[in-house]
């Protein structure tokens, strides 16, 4: 009290911080005049967009205003089977005979066309599936383009891939992708498989197909041989009919576990090769000596970051307890400085949730938590009258048996449990039926290390969360699936070795 | 000084955060306001060899009204001169409210002995300055003599009372680029917050790397626990290479974001620069006018 500043008594004063003040920042909205969306999309099949052959149409909209943004072909099965058709014909008759030097040509200029055209398909990427233009531009795009410049250097390079074998691709795959990370998503799948000497069938989320069909554009545009690459739209049926086709040699899925669950049984006994990339409880764990302002940060990223739109999010955080009112603290302080709000606004930290379904599936889940007993804790934010919007939450109190502290949420909110000694760390770490990521935040090497190598998770992140690089191979233990993207490994998912 | 322990910083997350702080997009009416607040918290500073009463009048003159066209644009926080030149740059400002800040104790290497800084400070005090910038001991620092290094600023802070029982406030200089690692900076934080320092100061703008954000953020963060811990309030004053105004908004932007928008006040935040006043003044201009104006539009003291 005695070093107080003058005329400031403390006493009194509040110790929460004023993150709203007199200095406002002024809307900061990303341009959307380059951008050109067509009234409607049809499905991209052997090199040019087509209509239906099932005639039917759904409406894509912006679930931050719930605007229409288009209307998008729904592929029925005859749809697909052309399609597949399309993309073994291409397998035949040019893609696998191309050098691989040549095809890495291909591959390497949709990574240059997708750089030039980034705010474009930033723009596109946040007005149809809510996340903040900065995400979309500093990560979801860069991070795709990156995927293609990777496996376009190893397309010439496959018989080096398996020391002492050559290896050989498996034909036409069929790819279904979710709507968290629709661009990034389509070039994680798209590039292995392109590079590998493999053609592709690609059905795009939903509620998020518009850069996919923008992509499709960009293999016109490139001139890659027709078929090599198709796009089919449509929801669960279309994927089904996708997945199921007998002419499909790989199935690769990023999804649910219900729905990945559905594919592994439909293809049993089909010879099909299949990757399973599904959900997670990821645990961060923070011990009492991580250095916890950053850990905060991490924390943040790891939950907040796409609105918790993210299968490898840090949804449950393990702190040690001798830090945990400290980190909670902090956290409800760290929380009223996210900014919700128009996803096209520069400034804004947390979009709109992704879909209507998504909304309702994050309240209900929310709603249990609190009938559990657990304590919620929310950001104050102005929620915007229209679209789909969640606050920044968490939950303190959580016992290991809560459905939130089991259960995908998928949105913004985080549970929070205590733990004493790093073994109890890792034991509630591992005890989920999930195991595609985790967190460990302290200052000790040898820690990091020790607790790492105990974790049942694909991807262990060290005082750092959610960063990805086309040559780190990323996956699932247990029910997030398997198989790896990324890397070489993400190369093996789609060679066979002869 | 306090027995416990600082927290960690970990380099890699603390520079992440800094530099995504300096993402935010700051237009209009928030940058115009943004430009105006930023001179208002100016320590306009001259610290040369040459420094004259000449020289030190006339920066008085541009501290009161930055802009002669413009007598809605606020008065700089502070002038901040040598220890001898605190007389001369007090007459000038007599009446105006900008206050006057003296570098003080060996300013900028600190390497004399106690009692010539002790004497150094009290001269400035006596003289009339509001404020007095201090270094601390770095080589008792980097050697671990931090008892010796907490000591000092003790002695400081009483060699600041005037004889009226008021006292001038104490800005205490870390010069990270000296510290090297956050870490450092974070525990010569922690112990200058300690051992009474009314403001954290990074640097003497004598050494490179002089004010970053990263580092700024850094004290920013002891500044907020031990406000957590106690309710007391201690200043920040980045200095040293602030020469734009778009790094002076990023710094606003840190501020506000971390310690809120009651730490955007004189009392409480400084830049420590002497450029960054025309480019704050040309900035406004242009927003003002839309044209950027050729810089022999704005005075040059």
């Amino acid at each position: 009290m005695s070093r107080n500043v003058r005329g400031r008594p403390t006493a009194s004063v509040s110790r929460e911080p004023d993150f709203e003040g007199t200095w406002e920042y002024a809307p900061a909205p990303e341009s959307t005049s380059h951008l050109k969306i067509d009234p409607r999309y049809g499905l991209f099949i052997g090199g040019r967009f087509v209509p239906p052959r099932s005639e039917a149409w759904f409406d894509t909209i912006n679930p931050a205003t719930e605007e229409k943004l288009a209307k998008v072909a729904e592929a029925g099965a005859a749809d697909v089977d052309a399609a597949v058709r399309a993309a073994e014909r291409a397998y035949e008759k040019s893609w696998r005979r191309m050098p691989g030097k040549e095809r890495g040509k291909y591959v390497f200029r949709l990574g240059r066309m997708l750089q030039e055209k980034a705010r474009e398909f930033a723009v596109l990427e946040t007005m149809n599936g809510g996340k903040p233009i900065k995400e979309s531009r500093d990560l979801d795009v860069p991070l795709a383009a990156a995927h293609f410049f990777y496996y376009a250097g190893w397309a010439d390079k496959l018989d080096y891939a398996f020391p002492g074998r050559s290896a050989r691709p498996l034909g036409v795959c069929g790819q279904v992708i979710p709507w968290n990370f629709p661009l990034l998503m389509a070039s994680w799948k798209l590039a292995p498989a392109l590079a590998a000497g493999n053609t592709c069938v690609l059905k795009p989320a939903e509620t998020t197909p518009l850069t996919a069909l923008h992509l499709a554009r960009l293999v016109e545009e490139a001139d890659l041989p027709p078929g090599v690459v198709n796009v089919v739209t449509g929801a669960g049926a279309t994927g089904a009919a996708l997945v199921e086709h007998p002419k499909v040699r790989k199935v690769a899925f990023t999804g649910s576990t219900e729905v990945g669950k559905r594919i592994q049984r439909a293809l049993a006994g089909s010879g099909k090769k299949l990757t399973l990339e599904l959900g997670g409880k990821a645990a961060n764990i923070v011990f009492a000596d991580a250095a916890i302002d950053q850990a905060v940060e991490g924390i943040v990223s790891g939950i907040y970051f796409n609105q918790g739109h993210v299968c490898c999010a840090g949804s449950r955080l393990l702190v040690e307890e001798s830090v945990h009112d400290l980190v909670v603290k902090k956290l409800a302080q760290r929380i009223r400085t996210l900014r919700l709000g128009d996803p096209l606004d520069k400034n804004t930290d947390v979009g709109a949730i992704n879909s209507k379904a998504q909304l309702t599936k994050i309240r209900e889940l929310v709603d249990s938590g609190v009938r559990d007993g657990a304590v919620l804790t929310q950001a104050a934010c102005r929620i915007p009258a229209r679209g789909f919007w969640f606050p920044p939450s968490f939950f303190t109190n959580v016992a290991q048996s809560f459905r939130i502290a089991s259960e995908e949420i998928f949105g913004p909110v985080l549970a929070i449990q205590t733990f004493r000694t790093p073994e109890e760390a890792v034991e509630k770490a591992n005890n989920t039926m999930y195991g595609l990521s985790a967190g460990v935040w302290t200052e000790k090497g040898s820690k990091i290390f020790k607790v790492s190598q105990q974790l049942r998770a694909g991807v262990v992140w060290a005082n750092t969360y959610n960063k990805f690089d086309p040559s780190s191979p990323f996956g699932g233990y247990k029910e997030s699936g398997f198989g790896r993207e990324g890397g070489r490994h993400g190369l093996c998912a789609y060679l066979e070795p002869v | 000084m306090s027995a416990v322990l600082s927290p960690s910083v970990d380099q890699v997350a603390l520079e992440e955060r800094a530099a995504a702080l300096g993402k935010r997009s700051i237009k209009k009416e928030a940058k115009v306001a943004g430009l105006r607040l930023a001179i208002s918290l100016c320590d306009l500073t001259t610290l040369e060899g040459k420094d004259s009463p000449g020289k030190i009048r006339q920066l008085c003159a541009k501290a009161v009204r930055p802009d002669p066209e413009d007598p809605s644009i606020p008065s700089v926080a502070a002038v901040c001169v040598y220890s001898d030149l605190v007389e001369t740059a007090k007459r000038a400002l007599a009446g105006s409210g900008v206050r006057v800040a003296s570098v003080s104790t060996a300013f900028p290497s600190g390497r004399v002995p106690l009692p010539v800084k002790l004497a150094d400070v009290r001269r400035a005090v006596a003289a009339g300055a509001d404020e007095i910038d201090m270094v601390i001991d770095r080589g008792a620092f980097l050697a671990g003599d931090t008892r010796l290094v907490f000591d000092e600023i003790v002695a400081t802070k009483e060699a600041c009372a005037r004889r009226d029982g008021s006292a001038a406030r104490l800005k205490v200089i870390l010069e990270t680029g000296e510290l090297e690692t956050y870490d450092n900076v974070r525990r010569a934080s922690d112990l200058a917050i300690a051992a009474g320092a009314d403001f954290i100061k990074t640097s003497t703008g004598k050494i490179s790397p002089a004010a970053t954000p990263a580092v700024t953020l850094c004290m920013l963060e002891a500044i907020r626990d031990h406000w957590l811990a106690t309710g007391a309030r201690v200043g920040m004053k980045p200095a040293g290479g602030i020469r734009t105004a778009k790094q002076a908004l990023h710094y606003l932007v840190l501020v506000k974001e971390t310690l809120g928008a009651d730490w955007l006040d004189p009392d409480l935040f400084r830049f420590g620069a002497s450029s960054l006043l025309n480019d704050l003044l040309m900035q406004l201009k242009k927003e003002r006018t839309g044209r950027y104006r050729s810089d022999e539009e704005f005075t040059k003291d």
